[in-house]
Parts: C-alpha cells; structure tokens; sequence
C-alpha cells in the first residue's frame, strides 16, 4: 500500500476513535445522561440544570484535559525517545515527572496562594531541572549508555524525588491536597486550569510539529548527522525545551502520570513505520485515545467511586514496559 | 594538489592524548589508506579530518582552508564520511538508509528533487542493492548492510569520501566487491578516498598512498612500495612478513610475530 495512503488511514481512524471516545466520555460517567441533555448542554445551557451543569462544567473540560493530557504525554515521549535513542525513555521513568510533582509539593508547601500560572512555571522548572540532571548524567558516560541503565538512573531519581515529595506532604499535612497527584486524574480540571495550560500546550505542540522532519535524523548517529552537515545540538535542545514544556505542564494538570509516552510511539511506529513526519502526529492522537479511554474506565468501572485514572494505565503500561526491557535484553 | 592536510594535529578524549603532532598529507584523487594496530588512533583521525573531532591543536586543512572556517553544511558537500560502527537505523529500509545522503542538498522542509532521485539510484546499483532496496536493516547480512552504509556514502555525491574500515564483516567475495567499487569511483569519477583498513595485501592492491600509524603517532607514509617493507611491518605491527612483488605492489605471502628489537 501507498505509505501516504496508510498514513491518511491511520490518522483518520484513530481521530475516529477519538471522537467516539469522548463522545462516549460525555455521556457516561457515575451517572448517565441522555443524548438530549448532552446535546442541550453544549448548544442551549441552562444554568440552573444540574444534568446540565455537571456536564458542561466538570465533564467536558475533564474530557479536553484528557485529550490535551495525553497529547503532551505522548509528545513527549516520542521526543525522549529519538533523543536519547533509548526505546525506554518516557518522561515518567526517567523521573521527569517526579521532578515536576516534587516542585509542585514545594509550591503547595510554601506558596500556598500561588495562582495555576504560577503553580504551572514551579512544575516546569522541576520537569526542566530533572531533564537536565538526567542529560548530565547520561552524557557521564562517554560510550553510548545502555537504555537500561539510563532506565535505572531514572527510576532512581524518580524514586528519591517522590520520597522527597511525600516527607514534604506528610511534614506539612498536605497529604490530602496531593493524594491525587500521586495517582494522577484528571477529575479536578477545570476550564480555569485549561484556560492557563491551553496555550503552553499548544506552544509544545507547535514546537514538536516543527521538529518532525529534523527528528528522522536521528536514525543515524551524531557522527552520521554532523557528516550530512546538520547540527544535532539545536534540534536536541529544542526537543528538550518542548519535552520540558510538555510534561511540566501535564504534571501540574494531572500529576504524574508515566506510560502513555513509553507505549503510544512505539504502537505508532508499529502501525506506520520509520517517518517521523508520520510518525509525531499519529503518535498524539493516539496518545488522547489513550488518556482519555482511560478515563473513561476510570470513572465506569466501579462508580460512584473513582478508580485512579494513572493506576488503569499502569495496568497497560507495566506488562509492555517488561516486554521492551526483556526485547531489550535479548539483543544486547 | 593536497585535498587535506593536518598540521601537528593533537587530538585527546577526556584528558588522555590519542593523536600526537600528526602531520599529514592527502593527495587529491588518489585513494589513500591508514593502516596501524587496533587502538593506534586511525578512527581518532578519521574523524578528526572529518571534522568530527575537534583537536586540542593543530590545524586541519580542506582544500588549502583552515577546516574550523568552514560551514558543516558546505563540507557535507565536499566529503562524505562512513563510520567504523553503524549500529543504528536498523528499522530502516535500505532505500530510506540512502536516502539521507542526499540531506546536504536538502532545504529543511523541501522535498526530493529528481536528481536527488536519480543519485540514490545510482547509489543502489552501484552497491548492487536494486533488490533489497525495500527490505529493513535489521533483517540483512552484516555484508548486506555495510553495502547499504556505503550506498548511502556515494549518494552524497561528494569529490572525497572517507570510510572507516569499509570491509569488515565482509567475506571474501563481498570484501573484494567493495574494493573494486571504490576503486571504480576513484578511477573513473576521480573522487579522491581516504580509508583505514586492517587488510594489508588490500591496502597495497588498492591504495596510492599509504599511512602507517602506531600510537597515535605517524610512522611512516607515501607511496604503498616506500610503506610496505618488512623493515616498517616489523615497526609498525611487530611482525615479520614475507613479501613478494604481484603487478609490481608488494604483497605479503606470510608473517610471523617479531621476537627481535624494533627501531
Ligand atoms: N570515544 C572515545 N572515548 C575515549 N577514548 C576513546 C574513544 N574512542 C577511542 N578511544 C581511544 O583512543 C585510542 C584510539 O582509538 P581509535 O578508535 O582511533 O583506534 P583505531 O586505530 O581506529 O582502532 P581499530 O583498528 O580497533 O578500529 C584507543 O586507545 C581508544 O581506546
Ligand atoms: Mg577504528
């Protein structure tokens, strides 16, 4: 088949499947609404319709965080992965997410009236501090390093970040306001919060879109892309910039939630190959598939209670992130 | 005419000197080779003309110009470079591998010219890869994949192309073809090829000029007939070598290792 061709195809189905998911995600939650009320929700709000109410401000911009969610989560991951030509990278096991959550805490802690805005650039700053600590240490090693240990590296930081995290919540009783951070969710977003992360998200989006073509470079080694007279370094750090943007601002909306960037580039890459011009943009879409699949389930499967939203993709995430370690293992 | 020239060139990883006051000499149009031990440093300065590398002193020269003027996308024109270790890539296709040879003549988002086309055919025939183009690295022979490497060198379409042990993994067979292949693009394109090799008797078969290296220090280098003597082998790689003249380049029959002093 033509490869443009099965790329319009994938693309068209999977924002199919996006589109019948947050319909579905509309209308069923832990209580479930008819398609008129749905319907009138959106087109002729009544203000004092609690069906109404409950739709259109907590369902919807819940349903746009998921999709932004796992657009940023997926955006991310793909650029992790290529940069650091690391099958395994994802922010969340490299402990990017855990930097931002632990920044988060600090903000909570000790600026306790700090608007979304101001909230949302502490979480950045811990996404871009970790980013470069986790850089550092993977460039220590002059050979290329091992995914696994550049994995482990992660996880070690990510494990001492949230050990951080939680002395500071426990210390500070702030365990209520950050449970769900820990768990990840995207039941508290609110059209303020989407208002304030709308714009950085689109900013990272933009970034990640212009990136596209240069990212087929790497492929190749740096050796290979500075002969073919390109400078990797710019495009490295603009990746960096966007992955930074990207998972601070899904932490500060949704907490730390890891996987939807390891599993979504990799099921992209199966289904349409090696172009990342392709490549990116399936990758998001069906990252949004993702989250917001899963949110779904979260709130269906045992309501009125909510299953933790990060916890249902762990579910996913974990088997498959065996199934690269032991693929991983296998060719070394 | 000299198409690259290094002057008292220090190159070091980390701390640690690998390249010692090199200065050399590559002739344009001729196929010069860097033979010397595992770990004497011809990777180092392969990479180092290349401008891979920065050396901590000395000069490289490209075409008579101090190379750290040079823009990397304008050298990209002028040499083409193919590293000793390819182990990336492998979800490529072959085609897709070659295809990036034509990036340096690539605005960022234009898309392929008929010349680029064509030069990426030629490629591919050129490396006798017609028929595997579709096929992905991962499931060719290491031979196969090297070719795809190279394939991917000529459709640079550069006058100098400098290749890193271009043979290994390579039987017999295929080690010839690709010899011939360079040949072929030096005899009748006049591109100029700087290689390292560990085959001796294809070094001296194929080369012009040779360079003999020992830690990272020059030992020797001109002509294959100045290059290749038992006095310089027994210097060079510590073995004693039984050399016979074929088609008036030395060849060696057999060696042994040296248990006397070298010089
Ligand atoms: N990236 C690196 N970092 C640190 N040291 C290095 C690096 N690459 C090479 N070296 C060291 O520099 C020296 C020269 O290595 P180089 O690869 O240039 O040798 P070579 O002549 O190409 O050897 P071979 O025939 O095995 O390919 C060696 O001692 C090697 O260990
Ligand atoms: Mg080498």
């Amino acid at each position: 088949m033509n490869q443009r061709l099965k790329f319009s195809i994938h693309l068209i189905v999977s924002l199919l499947l996006l589109a019948i998911l947050i319909i579905l995600s509309i209308r069923f939650g832990a209580n479930k609404n008819e398609s008129s009320t749905v319907f009138n929700a959106i087109f002729h709000f009544q203000k004092n319709n609690v069906d109404q109410q409950i739709i259109r401000n907590i369902r919807i911009p819940r349903v746009i965080g998921a999709v932004l969610i796992g657009v940023a989560l997926a955006g991310s991951g793909v650029l992790m992965q290529s940069i650091t030509k690391n099958p395994m990278a994802d922010s969340g096991i490299l402990g990017i997410n855990s930097g931002a959550a632990l920044m988060l805490t600090v903000s909570f802690a000790f600026f306790p009236h700090l608007s979304t805005q101001g909230t949302t650039i502490f979480s950045i700053l811990g996404a871009a501090f970790t980013s470069i600590l986790v850089f550092v240490i993977s460039s220590l090693k002059k050979s290329q390093m091992s995914p696994t240990i550049l994995v482990l590296s992660g996880m070690a930081i990510s494990a001492f970040f949230t050990a951080i995290s939680e002395g500071l919540a426990l210390l500070l009783h702030l365990k209520q306001d950050l449970a769900f951070w820990h768990f990840g969710g995207v039941s508290a977003v609110s059209w303020v919060q989407l208002k304030n992360l709308g714009p950085w998200i689109a900013i990272g989006i933009v970034i990640l879109l212009f990136l596209a073509p240069s990212m087929n470079l790497l492929h190749l080694s740096d050796d290979s892309i500075k002969s073919l007279g390109r400078n990797i370094n710019v495009i490295r750090i603009l990746a960096l910039i966007c992955v930074v943007i990207l998972s601070g601002i899904s932490v500060s909306l949704v907490g730390a939630v890891a996987f939807v960037g390891l599993i979504i580039p990799h099921i992209a890459k199966f289904l349409i190959g090696t172009d990342y011009r392709q490549i990116i943009p399936l990758t998001l879409i069906l990252g949004a598939d993702l989250t917001v699949c899963a949110d779904l389930i979260a709130r269906t499967i045992n309501p009125p209670n909510e299953t933790p939203f990060g916890l249902i993709i762990s579910l996913v995430g974990v088997p498959f992130f065996i199934y690269l370690a032991r693929k991983d293992g296998n060719n070394a | 005419m000299d198409i690259i020239e290094t002057k008292d060139v220090c190159v070091s990883y980390d701390k640690k000197l690998t390249i010692r006051d090199l200065s050399i000499r590559i002739p344009k149009g001729q196929i010069t080779t860097l033979i010397g031990p595992n770990g004497c440093g011809k990777s180092t300065l392969i990479r180092t003309i290349a401008h891979l590398l920065k050396p901590s002193k000395g000069t490289v020269f490209l075409d008579s110009q101090n190379i750290t003027q040079k823009k990397i996308s304008d050298i990209a024109k002028e040499m083409a470079v193919l590293p000793q270790t390819n182990n990336l890539a492998n979800d490529l296709t072959v085609q897709e591998l070659v295809t990036f040879g034509r990036i340096p003549y690539r605005k960022r988002f234009a898309s392929m010219s008929n010349l680029d086309h064509e030069k990426i055919d030629w490629a591919l025939e050129k490396a006798s890869l017609q028929d595997l183009r579709t096929r992905r690295l991962s499931t060719l022979s290491g031979g196969q994949r090297q070719r795809a490497w190279i394939a991917m060198a000529i459709a640079q379409d550069t006058d100098t192309i400098i290749l890193d042990e271009p043979t290994t993994y390579l039987d017999l067979t295929h080690q010839l073809d690709v010899m011939l292949l360079i040949k072929e693009l030096n005899e009748k394109e006049h591109r100029t090829i700087i290689m390292a090799l560990h085959d001796l008797n294809h070094a001296s078969r194929f080369s012009d000029q040779l360079i003999a290296i020992k830690k990272g220090q020059l030992q020797v280098s001109g002509p294959v007939q100045k290059v290749i003597t038992q006095q310089n082998l027994r210097n060079i790689f510590d073995i004693d070598a039984k050399i016979i003249e074929d088609n008036s380049k030395p060849m060696i029959l057999t060696y042994d290792r040296w248990r006397g002093e070298t010089v």
